[in-house]
């Protein structure tokens, strides 16, 4: 968990969440999560069918891979809130990268907290996650 | 989506992890994870999504025997699936806008979940690339074996007019 004496507003944190983003790994998401969402996973289907370009990751594979630079950052179990809206598509092939901002910290129900925002970039600086969450800190 | 019974298992957790790329041995090392304050096995942030695993009706998932599926085989396919059924956001309500979720208690290995899910708040907008946009929310808690209020999740989903090809 992260300490309040070591923080400030201000303070980032930023980190390389997938280079190249595979087909297989939309593959492994799809399996572990249950979303079998033919769009992630069938090219013939999305292309033919749907008539995207290619098929294209989940947005929870994008807010999960933002969630691991995330707790990587605020520690294990610290989270109280964690929101993203999806602003655009991830592609295979695509590089992302997720920066977090402290933008508050606080009390909440008796401890103390800090605020983030979110981005995560892909490889053209397109924000393709933005959002905020809320992790309990030592003071 | 109701789902009654939502195992949390070590080896779920494993997979899911491994998916987004998190090779923190607290989500598969139980030793490790015993010898840290939370005691045990956690999932990561986003796991509940996959309680869709444990929705007998998801119809994101290809029925045994496979009828009715809407993607390839032979043919490309494509009934598309029916707006409203399925929980948490995805193709259940056209793509996936927004995903929220707020952590009220621990979550661990072993502990066994239950969901319910509502239908939240809708609204349209106008958008340049994507026509009309209808935004829908559903709201969906997460109770542990003691009947505590462990995760709430919000999702948005939303129905475009057109194809959204960024």
């Amino acid at each position: 968990m992260l300490k309040e004496n070591e923080l400030n507003i201000g303070d980032t944190h930023t980190s390389t969440l997938v280079e190249d983003l595979k087909r297989t790994q939309i593959v492994q998401y799809a399996g572990a999560s249950g979303d079998y969402n033919p769009l992630h996973t069938d090219e013939v289907f999305t292309t033919q069918i749907a008539g995207y370009p290619s098929v294209f990751a989940h947005g929870m594979l994008s807010m999960g891979l933002t969630g691991t630079m995330l707790t990587n950052y605020v520690g294990d179990g610290a989270l109280k809130k964690y929101g993203v809206r999806f602003t655009n598509q991830v592609w295979p092939g695509d590089t992302l990268k997720s920066t977090t901002t402290i933008t508050a910290i606080r009390d909440q129900d008796g401890e103390r907290v800090i605020d983030l925002e979110i981005v995560t970039t892909n490889q053209n600086d397109v924000a393709v996650v933005t959002g905020n969450a809320t992790a309990k800190i030592e003071s | 989506m109701a789902v009654d019974k939502f195992l949390i298992e070590a080896s779920h957790i494993m997979m899911f992890a491994r998916s987004v790329g998190d090779s923190n041995p607290i989500y598969h090392d139980e030793e490790y994870a015993k010898n840290t304050e939370l005691g045990g096995i956690i999932p990561p942030p986003t796991f509940v999504q996959s309680s869709a695993q444990f929705d007998p009706e998801y119809f994101l998932r290809p029925k045994v025997g496979g009828d009715g599926w809407f993607g390839s085989g032979k043919e490309a396919t494509g009934s598309k699936p029916s707006a409203g059924s399925g929980g948490g956001g995805g193709a259940a309500m056209g793509l996936h806008a927004e995903q929220h979720f707020e952590y009220h208690l621990p979550v661990r290995a072993g502990d066994i979940l239950s969901a319910t899910t509502k239908p939240g708040k809708t609204w349209e907008k106008e958008s340049k690339r994507a026509g009309k946009l209808k935004f829908s929310e559903s709201v969906t808690e997460y109770r542990n074996q003691n009947g505590e209020l462990v995760i709430t999740a919000t999702g948005v989903g939303v129905q475009t007019e057109r194809v959204v090809d960024s």
